[in-house]
């Protein structure tokens, strides 16, 4: 049963993160961001109990809702700044694809290095992990980048619950991520204050 | 009153008190004595041994327990505390000349704090996460909340918090080498994870793309000052790595690796700031040098490597801090810090060109200046492993000074006739003059620091003994 429901938080993941890549309107992203913590929580809780799992859920929505109550004051435009970035949604869902890929072949060998985690925490994790990080590559936008961080590092939490259960660990690891989230918010105003001047 | 309390803790609500503040010179000189206090508790004040006061009982407790887990300042790691909150309070004091005290002094205290943590908490391996930390709580000191960050600033975010996930995994990975020193594939996973992590803290060739764009885009005072905490607390956390594990410590290939590494750093450095057009972009890459000679120095036999180690730090604090305020300086009185735009400046900003100058030729090892002792040390234990090494580290030291003597030359440049209209404040003129000074006493009597440096190596275990 356990495996089952680990499975379905890989599917989630899968839809979320590669969402996360196509979707360009923000509210969408803080959605799937939101979505994609729980599919965290699920695989995290395969080594963690409930309690200390739940710190990821926690903080992952507190991130995403700082990011969302940030973005939502501000303009509606997009930077230019990316125009000589890939934009096309076929060639998103090209490199995904790719990722997916990569993930499928290089999952047994992580996962017997990672002390057995399981395959579906193993899984789920290099695909947040190679997600986050082709979300990364093709972008220089703030949120997109802010969500590309967190999305890698909540694929590396989900492998390192496997080997690692400390409360400092977990304690720590919340607060970078709604330090990020901060972070990103900041940048998202201090970006936003030479628009609101030039207007 | 525990150690990690007192050298942690405070200073993190110190910094958070200091937010509310908003006078530059009150800041300043704030800051400048707290640290300074700090500073010489750390180095008078032994832990672990109880003082009396009259009739009063004083011990500092070398540990506090956070979490379950524990954060333990060793009596050995008082030197190393003064040397850091010394160079602090040197920061803290410049930064009302650089006009930036209302960043560099409140986010200043919290991420040294942060990277004190780093050495004292245990497991070890945690201070990674420290460190992240520390680089999120940089990000408003080098951009102000009115301006648009550029691509250096997301560049440096990226880089530094992917450098966490492999150190944390390589930590892991290494406890289990230590219980199969056999296992030869978890040997090269656990030591390319640690490789990558240490590449993207340390900027490690080429992933330090983000320092020139940061200097371009940010306060150079706001840069500098990270230029100078980051690498040096996370070369000694690198160092505590070789401490601990015998294999690494042991191993030629992983000695090679360092020093290619670090010579990688020194010429790239070097020969990137001799064709630089830009003068906040030669101090970049001047620091990378630096980086450079630091990661060589641990190539080096210990016994030798690891007091030349300590030896860089407080020229590099030294070096960085008159560097970064020099140009702050300069960036306030022209349009750009490029060649184009700077010709002539040191008609304008003579003691700030002065101070830049001398900073270059600092770094660039040149004879007398605080730069020049440790790295003769390094050039001349490094000669007799391998003359090949000396000969490489030699050409990255000329493109340094390459580099000093072009800034030297473009600053000077000025029109026929121009006259001598200084623009420096007094408080400007003072800490420059100070820190030019204190490059000439660090350089003629290296002898000086000796005080603070001699037993710093005994905080390791197996390094330098």
């Amino acid at each position: 049963m356990a495996i089952t429901i680990a499975w379905i938080a890989v599917i989630i993941t899968v839809i979320t993160s590669v969402g996360l890549m196509l979707v360009r309107d923000w509210r969408w992203n803080i959605i799937l961001l939101a979505f994609q913590y729980l599919g965290v929580f699920i695989l995290t809780l395969q080594h963690w109990p409930l309690g200390m799992a739940s710190v990821k859920v926690v903080a992952g929505w507190m991130s995403a809702a700082i990011l969302g109550m940030t973005r939502s004051g501000l303009s509606n435009e997009d930077s230019e700044a990316e125009s000589v970035w890939p934009r096309g949604r076929l060639f998103r869902l090209f490199a995904a694809a790719i990722i997916l890929l990569i993930v499928a072949v290089v999952t047994p060998n992580v996962d017997s290095m990672m002390a057995d985690a399981g395959f579906p925490v193993t899984n789920g994790s290099l695909l947040l992990i190679g997600m986050g990080l082709l979300n990364l590559g093709i972008t220089v936008r703030i949120l997109p980048v802010t969500i590309g961080l967190m999305t890698v590092l909540a694929g590396f939490e989900i492998l390192y619950s496997s080997v690692e259960g400390s409360v400092l660990v977990a304690a720590l690891l919340a607060v970078i991520n709604l330090g990020l989230a901060l972070v990103g918010s900041y940048l998202m105003i201090a970006s936003n204050a030479q628009e609101t001047e030039s207007v | 009153m525990s150690a990690p309390t007192l050298w942690i803790i405070v200073p993190l609500f110190l910094g958070v008190f200091l937010l509310f503040i908003d006078n530059q010179r009150i800041l300043s000189v704030l800051g400048g004595l707290f640290a300074l206090a700090l500073a010489l508790i750390a180095q008078f004040v032994p832990i672990e041994l109880a003082m009396k006061l009259g009739s009063f009982s004083l011990k500092i407790d070398s540990s506090l327990i956070v979490l379950g887990r524990v954060l333990i300042i060793q009596p050995a790691e008082g030197s190393l505390l003064a040397l850091i909150y010394s160079a602090a309070a040197l920061w803290f004091f410049g930064a009302e000349a650089a006009k930036a005290a209302t960043r560099i002094v409140p986010m200043g205290f919290m991420v040294i704090a942060l990277m004190v943590a780093s050495i004292a908490v245990q497991p070890f391996l945690y201070a990674a996460l420290f460190i992240e930390m520390a680089i999120l709580i940089a990000i408003p000191m080098l951009t102000t909340i009115y301006a648009p960050p550029g691509r250096g600033i997301l560049r440096f975010l990226v880089y530094q918090t992917l450098a966490m996930p492999f150190i944390l995994l390589a930590g892991w990975l290494l406890a289990g080498v230590e219980a199969s020193p056999g296992d030869l594939a978890l040997t090269a996973q656990s030591a390319a994870m640690l490789g990558m992590g240490f590449a993207f803290l340390l900027a490690i060739f080429p992933l330090y793309s983000w320092i020139p764009l940061l200097i371009e885009e940010s306060s150079p005072y706001a840069v500098g000052f990270l230029l100078w905490i980051l690498p040096t607390i996370t070369i000694i956390f690198g160092a505590g790595f070789l401490d601990r594990y015998s294999w690494l410590r042991s191993s030629p290939q992983l000695i090679l690796a360092l020093r290619y590494l670090g010579l990688l750093m020194i010429v790239t450095g070097g020969a990137f700031a001799a064709f630089q057009r830009h003068l906040g972009r030669i101090m970049a890459y001047g620091s990378i040098a630096e980086t450079g000679f630091s990661i060589l120095a641990l190539s080096l036999d210990f016994r030798l490597g690891i007091p030349i180690l300590f030896l860089l730090i407080p020229a590099r604090a030294l070096g960085l801090a008159v560097w970064s305020l020099s140009l702050t300086i300069i960036k306030e009185n022209v349009e750009t810090m490029r060649f184009g735009a700077a010709q002539g400046v040191l008609r304008i900003t003579p003691l700030a060109g002065a101070g830049m100058i001398v900073a270059t030729l600092s770094t660039g090892a040149f004879p007398l200046l605080a730069g020049f002792p440790a790295r003769l040390a390094l050039w001349e234990s490094l000669s007799r492993v391998s003359l090949s090494a000396a000969l490489w580290m030699t050409i990255g030291v000329i493109g340094l000074l390459t580099s000093a003597f072009r800034s030297l030359a473009v600053i000077t440049m000025a029109e026929e006739y121009t006259s001598w209209k200084p623009r420096e404040n007094r408080t400007q003129m003072t800490m420059l003059g100070l820190g030019m000074i204190g490059l000439f006493i660090l350089g003629l009597f290296p002898q000086s620091v000796q005080y603070f440096l001699a037993d710093l190596p005994l905080m390791f275990e197996h390094l330098g003994r």
